[in-house]
Order: structure tokens, then C-alpha cells, then sequence
């Protein structure tokens, strides 16, 4: 019987071949070079040619910073209503719906504790598949208990951001949401608890103009576009080209907006040092 | 000269017709006393018909409309000595915001809002509302000292967003937003806003996070204008008011879903109809609201503040035992 049973389903349901398992090469998303695909995977998803940092997943997020296996995920069964009713090109219900199915999530932000080099830490992750990394109601409800843990078990607090902002079908819940975050991030700062954004490709809008700008100490990934307004608004708002590196990491760095940029193979031993810091 | 919206076509016919009428009566041409009465009670039917059923998207044309009061017509109508205070110290002056110590009911307060302008020059010169990071900077720092000279802060917001710039970008959009909003929400000062006209996403929250939030009844206030949600989610320019309607973004709308705590009702047409009714209105409004706050133990002020954003939201599937 047994033998049967563990056969059967490996016959009839082959895993779905991820996306970034498709094809032997890639274009970088920066330098557009084509890249060899292994390459970038054995290099922590880095382009090669010129280290522009890919997309990558929160599971492969969380095993790049956190000792294996110590993470432990909060709340993961929060999942957003639709209180405007709303419907665009599609039920906003259906278009959540199938962002689960797609990402076997419930919304677009992991929380959860873990350590970084034995150290006890919160980390809440966004993900940018699950509709953009779009900031709704769960994802600030998340993030304020999130903080709410770290608050009664005096941690540090460590947030990764992909996102392209507020989440427009929730309207101005949505927006809400940028204040009640940023009210728990206040109550973490007078608690003396550290919180460290890490700003990864890409972050914007309502996600920047809140939680991602306020930590006490801002990390971004090499080349990551970051910025308020997305380059497009700004363009047909100005009517002109805007200049090269153009809200990268580089830019905002050299504008004295973020502490540090990071290499991905190096962000575990800098956070794990920053944190010995606090 | 009043301005006329495109659906407040009907009323323009009847108001033109009027005015004919009435010319041609003090010329003592004719005896059209009769005809007169009879237009201005049809008016006042289709006004009532027409205003009564506003659409999402006419409203947000009547919040957007030139004449509409602004920050400094109700700085003017509802308080005295108000002084102007300029720029963030930091970089320069923002006249898309203007700010403040004012006398309002005989007490010392701060009053910060944004300031569109109404001919086409001074709305150039205010960037259309637009506020820069330097308005934000500027603001923070005026909300700064209401609280270290202990002074309610009362905002007006009026915006159609942030401004989308490479200057605004550069100098940090995003982070003086972010501050504000962190800052506010900690503020050991009662805060009340207002919207007024337009609140624009996050360049109207920057000034919006409050213990009381009050709106005009034809204002509107939204995560992102209808033009823009129309182009991302539609990517057609002709679903504007389908967006709109979509987004909730009328008074009544935000006040069901708890985000404001009070509307202001307006005359029939709009603010701009009766200014100085509107102002009134608004300043016993706020009496009220301050009355309230003006007591309560800072403790007990920030506790409320933070309870009623952590509120808001609308999430399901709370594991049992979890709040």
C-alpha cells in the first residue's frame, strides 16, 4: 500500500517548474547583458556583469538572513476583506484570491522571529509577488504586531521592503495604514528598540513614505530603484528624461538619504554586527 | 463671474436666463417680474436635484474648484494676529504650505495647511498645492514648537499629493512624509485636521495625522486621484469617474469606513457659494472638537491617537487567543 501511496502523487502532480527555473539564461534587469542562470543563482541571485541584485523570494530572503531553521512565522493566516467592494478589471476578492494561489500566501508580508548569528531578532519581510508588495490592511496590521512582539520580548526589529506602495483596492485604508505603521515604529523608538529597513528593487510610494524611511538605520542593495513618486509619474509630471541613476541606491546614498548600500553576500554579517550594536 | 463646473451646465442656462430677464427688466423694457419668480424656483428644484445626487467624481470636481475657501480664507474668517511663519531652516521656503501661530476663540494656536491659490499666478507660485519636502520640513518644525510652547495644532488639508519632481526625490520626498508622520503621531499636543478640498494620498496624510479628523461634505480624500487610479488599473482615461466611485473617497464614504470622525455639511453648490457660512460652520466645528482634547491628559491623548489608527484597517482570519 505504502508503496503505491508514494509513488502515485510524484506520477501525477510533477512539482510546477518555478519561473526561475525556466530557461538557461536571463537578461539582467540593469545592465541587460544576458546572463547565464546558474551563475546567478549560485552568486545569490546577483547579475555577474554588474551586480545588480535580482528579485528574490521571502523564503530565499529569510535563508540569506537568519540561521537556518530558526525561523518561526506569526500570524500567517491574516487575510484582507474587501471593505470597498472593490472592482476594477477584476473583483478585488478574485485578484487576492489568486495572488494566494500564485504564492501560497495569504497577503504580501512574512513576520516572524529568527536569529541572526544567534542573535533573537523580528524580521517581517514583503513580497513582492503577491500583488506588488502592495500595503494594505493586513500588511499594516502585520507589521504594528510584529512590532508588538518585539516590544514584550525587547528585540530588535528588521525589516526587508519590496513594494510598490499602497495598495489602491483598499483606497484609503490603505493610506491609513501608513500612519498606524508608523505610529508603532514611533513606540518602538521610545522603547529604545532598534529597527533596521533594508530597501530592496523596488520601493515606493506609500511603503517608502512610511515604515522603509524611518529606521534607525536604512541598508539598500546595490542598484535598487527607491523612491516616492515612480519614475514614470515623475516623467509625465516634468515632461522630461530623468538623469541615469535616477532614484537607485547610488543616488539616494550620495543624497544623504540611506546609511549604507550592501552587497547581498554581505547583509547577514552586517546586520548581525549592527545589531551586536544596539 | 462665478465658475461654472461641466455638470452644473443646467444651472448656468437658468442663472444666464435670469440675468437676461432681470437686465431687461430695469431697463423697464417689459414686466418679466412673473417669468423671474417662476426661473429661481425651477432653479432652486434642479439645484436641490442636482446637488442632492452628486456623483463621486462631481464632487471631486467641486473639492477641486478654484474658488473653493482655502487654508488662509479660514485663517482669515476664524482667527485674528495671525503671523506667517516661513521655511524649514534646512533648505527653503515651501508656499505650497503655509503656517503659523494664530488667536483662535482668544487662544494661542498653530495653524499649518496647504495653499493651492486662486488666480493662475499665485497657483504657480504655490506649485498647485504641491507641497516639496521643504513644506513637510516646515510644517514639522512648526508642529514642533506648538508642542514645546504647548499649542493645539489645527491643519487644513488641500492637496492634490506630493510632489512628484526630480527636486523632491533628491531632497527626500519620501522620508519627510515618513517623519511626519511619525512625528505626529506622538505629538503631546492635541491635533485636528480638517480637509477642506483635496486630500491627496500621502501628501495630504502628511499633515493628517490627527486625535480628530473633520471634512467638508464635498470634499474628498483618497489613497490616489481618480486620473490615476483610472490609468493604472484601467489604463483608460475614460473610467475616471468609475474609479472615483470605486476608491470611496466622499466624505460620507470615509466616515462609514472610520477614518474621519466628523462632516461638515456644506451649502447647496458648494463652499465657494457661501464662504463665509462654510467658515463658520467650520470654526464651531472645531470649538467643539477642541473643547474636547483640550483636557485630556497627554497620556491619555496619545493612547486614543494610536488606538484609532491601529483600528483602522480591515483584516479577517485573527488566530483565536490573538488580538
Amino acid at each position: 500500500m505504502t508503496w503505491f501511496k508514494k509513488e502515485k502523487p510524484a506520477e501525477s502532480a510533477p512539482p510546477p517548474r518555478s519561473k526561475s527555473s525556466e530557461g538557461m539564461w536571463l537578461k539582467c534587469n540593469h545592465c541587460r547583458e544576458i546572463v547565464y542562470r546558474k551563475e546567478v543563482d549560485r552568486n545569490d541571485k546577483v547579475c555577474p556583469k554588474c551586480e545588480y541584485h535580482f528579485p528574490i523570494s521571502v523564503t530565499e530572503r529569510i535563508g540569506l538572513l537568519l540561521d537556518l531553521g530558526t525561523f518561526k512565522e506569526w500570524d500567517a493566516g491574516l487575510e484582507a476583506q474587501d471593505p470597498l467592494k472593490f472592482h476594477d478589471t477584476k473583483p478585488y476578492k478574485d485578484r487576492v484570491k489568486a495572488h494566494q494561489e500564485k504564492t501560497g500566501r495569504k497577503d504580501a508580508l512574512v513576520i516572524g522571529e529568527g536569529l541572526v548569528n544567534g542573535r533573537r531578532v523580528v524580521l517581517c519581510v514583503f513580497d513582492f509577488s503577491f500583488m506588488g508588495g502592495s500595503m494594505g490592511s493586513v500588511v499594516g496590521e502585520k507589521l504594528c504586531r510584529a512590532i508588538d512582539r518585539a516590544l514584550e520580548l525587547k528585540l530588535p526589529v528588521i525589516l526587508v521592503t519590496t513594494s510598490g506602495g499602497a495598495r489602491m483596492q483598499e483606497g484609503i485604508l490603505s493610506l491609513m495604514q501608513m500612519a498606524k505603521t508608523s505610529t508603532a515604529v514611533a513606540k518602538l523608538g521610545e522603547a529604545k528598540l532598534p529597527f533596521i529597513s533594508i530597501l530592496a528593487d523596488p520601493t515606493f510610494g506609500g511603503v517608502t513614505a512610511s515604515v522603509a524611511m524611518l529606521g534607525d538605520v536604512i541598508i539598500a542593495e546595490p542598484k535598487a530603484l527607491i523612491g516616492f513618486a515612480g519614475p514614470r509619474v515623475i516623467e509625465q509630471t516634468i515632461k522630461q528624461q530623468l538623469p541615469d541613476q535616477f532614484q537607485r541606491a547610488e543616488f539616494l546614498l550620495e543624497h544623504g538619504m540611506i546609511d549604507m548600500i550592501v552587497e547581498r553576500k554581505r547583509l547577514k554579517e552586517t546586520v548581525g554586527t549592527l545589531v551586536n550594536h544596539f | 463671474m462665478r465658475d461654472y463646473l461641466e455638470f452644473e451646465k443646467p444651472i448656468r442656462e437658468i442663472e444666464e436666463k435670469i440675468e437676461k430677464l432681470s437686465a431687461a427688466a430695469t431697463s423697464g423694457k417689459s414686466s418679466s417680474q412673473n417669468d423671474i419668480r417662476k426661473l429661481r424656483t425651477k432653479l432652486a428644484q434642479v439645484e436641490h436635484e442636482l446637488y442632492k445626487n452628486l456623483t463621486p467624481w462631481q464632487r471631486t470636481q467641486l473639492a477641486r474648484h478654484p474658488q473653493r475657501p482655502s487654508t488662509l480664507d479660514y485663517i482669515n474668517e476664524l482667527t485674528r494676529d495671525f503671523l506667517e511663519l516661513h521655511g524649514d531652516r534646512l533648505f527653503g521656503d515651501d508656499r505650497a504650505i503655509v503656517g503659523g501661530f494664530a488667536r483662535f476663540n482668544d487662544r494661542s494656536v498653530m495653524i499649518i495647511g496647504h495653499q493651492k491659490g486662486k488666480t493662475l499666478k499665485e497657483r504657480m507660485q504655490r506649485n498647485f498645492g504641491m507641497p516639496n519636502p521643504e513644506g513637510y520640513r516646515k510644517a514639522l518644525r512648526l508642529m514642533k514648537m506648538a508642542e514645546k510652547f504647548n499649542r493645539p495644532i489645527m491643519t487644513f488639508i488641500d492637496t492634490p499629493g506630493a510632489y512628484p519632481g526630480i527636486g523632491a526625490e533628491e531632497r527626500g520626498q519620501a522620508e519627510a512624509i515618513a517623519r511626519n508622520l511619525f512625528v505626529m503621531s506622538r505629538l503631546t499636543v492635541p491635533i485636528i485636521a480638517v480637509v477642506i478640498g483635496e486630500g491627496g494620498s500621502g501628501g495630504a496624510l502628511a499633515l493628517g495625522v490627527a486625535d480628530r479628523v473633520l471634512m467638508l461634505e464635498h470634499s474628498v480624500y483618497s489613497v490616489i486621484s481618480p486620473e490615476g487610479c483610472a490609468a493604472i488599473l484601467w489604463d483608460n482615461p475614460e473610467k475616471i469617474p468609475d474609479a472615483a466611485a470605486a476608491l470611496k473617497m466622499t466624505a460620507n464614504d470615509l466616515f462609514e469606513l472610520g477614518v474621519i470622525d466628523t462632516i461638515v455639511p456644506e451649502p447647496v453648490g458648494g463652499a465657494h457659494r457661501e464662504p463665509r457660512a462654510v467658515c463658520d460652520l467650520v470654526g464651531k466645528a472645531l470649538t467643539n472638537q477642541l473643547f474636547d482634547l483640550l483636557d485630556l491628559p497627554v497620556e491619555q491623548l496619545l493612547a486614543r491617537r494610536e488606538q484609532k489608527y491601529r483600528k483602522m484597517g480591515a483584516v479577517t482570519g485573527l488566530p483565536s487567543g490573538q488580538a
